[in-house]
């Protein structure tokens, strides 16, 4: 009794291996069935979604003009402070006061690209990057401005 | 709970004659976190498990409290990052049926199509770490492979491959993309040919089968006392799966099975899991071709402010059930969240099962049981 129970987990063993090796032996011919990212090789043709959310950018036209009024509905909208809008106010040609950016720090180290700014930007002024390597060596490089130097609001953006 | 200086008074305490105390964690490959288990030892006989939590405490009910309607889901994804849209769904759905928000048809449709690719690609990935962890190394790739294309379907549509915060309050953050059902219907077929690799690799495997069946063993009057939910305690034959009980979204509305198992041993929880896997295939083929046209997300106001009072909702993640109580006082953020997680209840029930038998069995409860420590801990 011992004897047939001890060849039956043999048996069972053997051809349960046999049946997994079967699968190797599969792949082992049909490499091209085999799926493997040759990620830094092939970083030229690598294409990305494009709803990938990689970091905040702020989109500028060829005038540099941007499309942000400076309402702060981002920074409301962050969970982690990530954004700060410093705002000044310009003079309009009638003479009024009119709300501007000044600065748009954006704090890439604290970013959880959860969108919700984007989502609450009433302008469409800033959108995601498919950039998503962020690593340098110093910090402090990781505080990014988002408006260019010189850039101003898109006429007729309210 | 124990503090630091405790922990070690007890340890020296109980090392008596012939016992052995070991640490297995917080730095440990097969507790897949930072899950810290003191084991108190006879020989190579398991006498008490005792799991220490707090090494990835994030305090996010509290961090809640400072955050808006609108900005509190996000952090969810980061509770239990294998279902993360069905976490981001829970809170949705809370602030939902707090202000009283219809949704419209098509984003209920995408929240569970969304869903249920959530659960496979979580259920492929436990598949691929459980095995590892009895020491198959291969299944792990092959169930990545399948994991992969439900990660780019995400990618696509939501942004994001592991935290999406696409469910917001009101639906879905953007419509689905326009290869989305193209690319659901080839990952549908490629499981559904796949499939019979995992039986060949794992389940048929002898060795598999021995270091399972009838390892870490929870009867159903056992599974129900210790709060155990999703695939742990339908392995016992609790009837729990939130979606056939308490239906929420479309569920009420398409066909699947609840999968049960009455032998609670490690193997009937591996069963249950791959059962899972291919209702969850059923309820996609049943809803990828009738997406309902419409808008995806209701018209919210843009600060969300719910009436005063007391909230409660539950989803069943691919751990089990999740309930978010969420305590209003009627302003901008929540007055206090409460996340009653899967992970923790599960996890009470190790003692349990562990207890007289062999420190190498404790692998394949512990793999089986399906922990995912920042849901534990929070």
């Amino acid at each position: 009794m011992f004897l047939k129970e001890y060849i039956k987990d043999v048996y069972n063993g053997v051809t349960s291996l046999l049946k997994g090796m079967r699968k190797t032996g599969y792949y082992f011919f049909h490499t091209k069935e085999i799926i493997t990212e040759q990620y830094p090789d092939n970083r030229d043709t690598l294409k990305l979604a494009e709803r990938f959310r990689g970091e905040v950018v702020m989109l500028h036209d060829e005038n540099n003009e941007h499309a942000c009024t400076g309402c702060t509905a981002c920074e409301l909208a962050c969970p982690n402070g990530t954004i700060k809008v410093i705002t000044k106010f310009d003079m309009t040609p009638e003479g009024k006061k009119k709300k501007a950016v000044d600065t748009f720090i954006y704090h890439l180290e604290l970013c959880t690209m959860c969108n919700l700014c984007v989502e609450a930007c009433p302008t469409g002024a800033i959108s995601m990057a498919q950039n998503f390597e962020h690593s340098v060596y110093d910090r402090n490089k990781l505080t990014k401005r988002l408006n260019k130097p010189g850039s101003k609001v898109r006429e007729g953006v309210e | 709970m124990y503090t630091q200086t405790e922990v070690i008074k007890d340890t020296t305490a109980s090392g008596s004659e012939g016992e052995l105390v070991i640490n297995m964690g917080p730095q440990h490959p097969a507790t897949h976190g930072v899950l810290h288990l003191v084991i108190t030892l006879n020989g190579e006989t398991i006498k008490k498990i005792e799991p220490h939590l707090g090494y990835i405490h994030r305090s996010i009910e509290k961090m809640t409290e400072s955050l808006t309607y609108r900005q509190f889901t996000y952090v969810t994804s980061r509770m239990d990052y294998l279902s993360a849209h069905i976490n981001n769904l829970a809170c949705a759905m809370t602030v939902e049926k707090a202000m009283q928000i219809e949704v419209p048809e098509r984003a209920q449709v995408i929240r569970v199509l969304m869903n249920e690719l959530t659960r496979i690609a979580s259920h492929e990935l436990w598949i691929g770490a459980m095995a590892m962890d009895l020491g198959a190394f291969t299944p792990f790739f092959y169930a990545f492979r399948e994991r992969e294309m439900i990660t780019e379907i995400m990618e696509d549509s939501c942004g994001a491959r592991l935290t999406m915060n696409y469910m917001v309050p009101g639906g879905v953050m953007y419509d689905i993309h326009p290869d989305f059902q193209k690319k659901v219907k080839a990952f549908v077929q490629q499981f559904k040919d796949k499939v019979t690799e995992y039986e060949d690799l794992v389940t048929n495997n002898v060795i598999f089968q021995s270091r399972t069946k009838g390892v870490g063993y929870l009867s159903k009057e056992d599974a129900i006392s210790y709060g155990c939910s999703g695939p742990v305690a339908r392995a016992s034959g609790v009837s729990c799966d939130i979606r056939k009980i308490y239906p929420y979204e479309v569920y009420g509305k398409v066909e699947f099975d609840e999968v049960l198992d009455t032998a609670g041993d490690s193997f009937a929880r591996y069963l249950v899991r791959v059962k899972e896997m291919n209702q969850s295939i059923r309820i996609i083929e049943q809803l990828i071709d009738n997406i309902p046209e419409g808008d995806f997300q209701a018209k919210t106001k843009a600060v969300l402010k719910p009436p005063k009072g007391e909230f409660y909702t539950r989803v069943e993640t691919a751990r089990g059930e999740l309930g978010v109580y969420l305590v209003s006082e009627g302003g901008t953020t929540p007055y206090r969240i409460k996340y009653r997680s899967p992970g923790f209840s599960n996890l009470s029930a190790l003692d349990h099962m562990a207890r007289g038998s062999k420190i190498g069995d404790l692998m394949a409860t512990m793999g089986t049981l399906d922990l995912v420590i920042p849901d534990i801990d929070r």
